[in-house]
């Protein structure tokens, strides 16, 4: 099959500055891809060059087969929804949307007609004649998606597209987004610094740090495999236990504790043992019950949160602290600030990083 | 396509009323304050503008209809119009027009030279631009009288301009006292009055707005067509007013560069003061001719333009 967007080794700079560092990159048909990271790390300039609103410097960029690295965005078959939506202010709904048709030549009554299917579509019937400043944030949030929808792009592309609402609104059409891209079977690819925002609409994610691609994969695939250390602690919550490879089945702490972690890496290679607190759990030292020490840690409880459905414990170790996510268990017994504990993991629960 | 997005609200929420309402004398009360505060502040600029302005364009207005007497004198008696009757004849209709199409000429001149400029400095960095507004407003370091006779130096038949002609073999120039070198030295004048307001609309214009027209498959020219132009027209509009009416009534530039058979209105009526000493008629001239920018100033109020 055909990728919807490929890029192949696509550098972009802006005089010295390497805002996209040598990247590549396959985006599916059909596909709800995240471009996922810190601001200025490079996402929203890949965007833009899928766009055509930047050219890459070195690199090929291709959408459905096609080079199109240095065309202008009138002449590729993409459409974007702008952060903060870029409603042309001086006409109504109903004209900022039939905008795409018109330019293309469609004429005054078919883009009419099609402009206000599109605005159905997004609910906002009855509209059509109002301006863009007596809108609401998320009102204008929908006309940016009509407006590009309505010319049927073969890749929908957002620029942070929820970013300005409120968090209510923001759930909403997270939801709403998704069950439209499935609707509309086309790709949407997504920038993006919300880690939780990716995980949830997304079928795949790319993590992008300085300009870098760190990890292309399913939400899933880089929650529980993260690539290194910033990927683990970019995406959700982590504890990072440093260590160094010992052989293919264990990795020995900084306070020199031994931990079973299976790796191919080279003895002596430094990584980090990345350990979601919801996947260690905690226990009474003295009680005997303790797990296997081949993957636990001792330490002392420095704080308890409770959070009604979850109690949240940071137990501090020899050397740093870690956090250790506990359902709300009646049955399980309950830590005081000063407990000895033992934290213990599955070994396969804990992800080898790269120690960047 | 069919839809799954849920209605939204179609009105945004109304504001809440405020807790306590004022009381509508103390409402009053403070509206009056306010307004009497203001007033004092405007007052030497009101009192200025009826001293300076209001009361010389009523004596203007008083003359026009008065009558010349036989001596070159104005009698302050028998009114009558028959100085707004002599804009009909062909003479003062020929200045009339010429006056007006140099000036029309000079605005779009200006108006095509300041756009690109207006928006490649719109679209410079900080310190670019602010070098870039500088360079506009340096001519006005210099007196303008001055800089009309630089300009005759530079036009005239052993001028600069000429011996480049000359040296690649086209002859001598002769833009001296033409037409051409009234409007040159017009736009040369007027171009920063083009430029600033033009800059000024440009500038706060959104970039991505451009982006977006051009993600929207509008061409460059396009773009411009439909997006750049009616954002900045408040800009256009202002830059052309601001042109025309000093160009309509230019003295200056058309006396130093231009030649005898190239009268404007702003020549013709300082003859009537001081050469054929016909105040009434002069009078009548100036007042038509601030009559009309009046009204083109007001148009362009009434049709929603911002303040200049």
């Amino acid at each position: 099959m055909t990728a919807a967007v490929e890029i192949t080794g696509v550098s972009k700079r802006f005089g010295d500055v390497v805002a996209v560092d040598d990247i590549d990159l396959r985006i599916d048909d059909g596909e709800f891809f995240a471009l996922l990271g810190p601001s200025g790390c490079g996402k929203t300039t890949t965007l833009r060059m899928i766009a055509g609103l930047d050219f890459p410097t070195t690199g090929s960029l291709k959408i459905f087969g096609h080079e199109v690295g240095t065309l202008p965005p009138n002449k590729r078959p993409v459409n974007t929804v702008f952060q903060n939506y870029a409603l042309f202010p001086h006409m109504n709904v109903l004209d900022n949307v039939a905008f795409g048709l018109r330019m293309q030549g469609t004429d005054k009554a078919t883009a009419r007609s099609a402009a206000t299917a599109a605005i159905g579509l997004v609910r906002l019937d009855g509209m059509e004649r109002r301006r863009p400043a007596q809108l609401s944030g998320g009102q204008q949030q929908r006309v940016a998606l009509a407006r590009a929808l309505v010319n049927e792009p073969k890749v929908l592309l957002l620029d942070e597209p929820l970013g300005a609402l409120d968090l209510k609104l923001r759930q909403e059409m997270q939801g709403e987004l998704k069950s439209l891209q499935r609707e509309l079977g086309v790709s949407f690819v997504f920038v993006t610094h919300d880690q939780e925002e990716a995980l949830t609409m997304s079928d795949r994610i790319a993590v992008m740090d300085e300009g870098r691609l760190l990890q292309i994969g399913t939400p899933e695939e880089i929650y529980e495999r993260p690539v290194n250390r910033f990927v683990a602690d970019f995406i959700g919550q982590t504890n990072l236990l440093e260590g160094t490879v010992e052989d293919g089945a264990t990795v020995c702490l900084v306070n020199g504790a031994r931990v079973a972690a299976r790796s191919d890496l080279t003895a002596g290679t430094r990584i980090a043992l990345s350990i979601r607190p919801e996947r260690a759990t905690i226990h009474h030292r003295d009680h005997g019950t303790g797990p296997d020490a081949g993957s636990a840690v001792d330490g002392e409880v420095v704080a308890v949160t409770y959070l009604g459905n979850a109690l949240v414990h940071r137990v501090k170790l020899d050397w740093m602290e870690i956090e250790v996510r506990e359902a709300n268990d009646p049955d399980r017994p309950r830590f005081a600030v000063g407990d000895p504990v033992t934290v213990a993991w599955d070994p396969s629960a804990a992800a080898l990083v790269a120690d960047r | 396509m069919t839809g799954t997005l849920p209605p939204v609200d179609v009105a945004p929420p109304e504001v809440e009323e405020d807790a306590a309402p004022a009381t509508p004398e103390f409402e009053a009360a403070s509206l009056r304050q306010e307004r009497r505060r203001g007033l004092l502040m405007a007052l030497p600029a009101y009192g200025y503008l009826v001293l300076f302005f209001a009361l010389p364009l009523l004596i203007v207005v008083v003359y026009s209809f008065a009558t010349r007497n036989r001596f070159g004198g104005t009698d302050l008696s028998g009114w009558n119009i028959d100085s707004y009757r002599r804009l009909g004849e062909p003479l003062v209709r020929d200045i009339l027009f010429r006056s007006v199409a140099l000036a029309v000429i000079t605005t779009v001149i200006c108006l095509v030279v300041a756009y690109p400029f207006a928006y490649y400095m719109a679209t410079r960095s900080e310190a670019v631009r602010n070098l870039m507004l500088v360079f506009v407003m340096i001519p006005f370091w210099t007196n303008f009288l001055v800089r009309n006779f630089a300009w005759r130096v530079i036009l005239g038949t052993d001028g600069p301009l000429s011996q480049v002609t000359e040296a690649v073999g086209i002859g001598e120039t002769r833009l001296l006292f033409t037409q051409t070198a009234v409007v040159l030295g017009l736009v040369y004048g007027f171009l920063p009055f083009m430029v600033l307001p033009l800059y000024a609309d440009i500038e706060r214009i959104d970039g991505r707005l451009l982006e977006a027209s051009r993600d929207l498959y509008a061409t460059g020219a396009q773009s411009f067509r439909h997006v750049l132009l009616p954002l900045s027209m408040p800009g256009v509009i202002a830059g052309s007013i601001l042109v025309f009416i000093p160009s309509l009534g230019a003295y200056v530039t058309p006396e130093i560069l231009g030649g005898a058979k190239t009268t404007l209105l702003g020549g013709y009526i300082v003859t009537q003061f001081l050469t054929a000493r016909n105040w009434p008629f002069g009078a009548s001239l100036s007042f038509v001719l601030m009559a009309v920018m009046l009204t083109a100033t007001i148009v362009y109020f009434r049709k929603g333009g911002r303040t200049l």
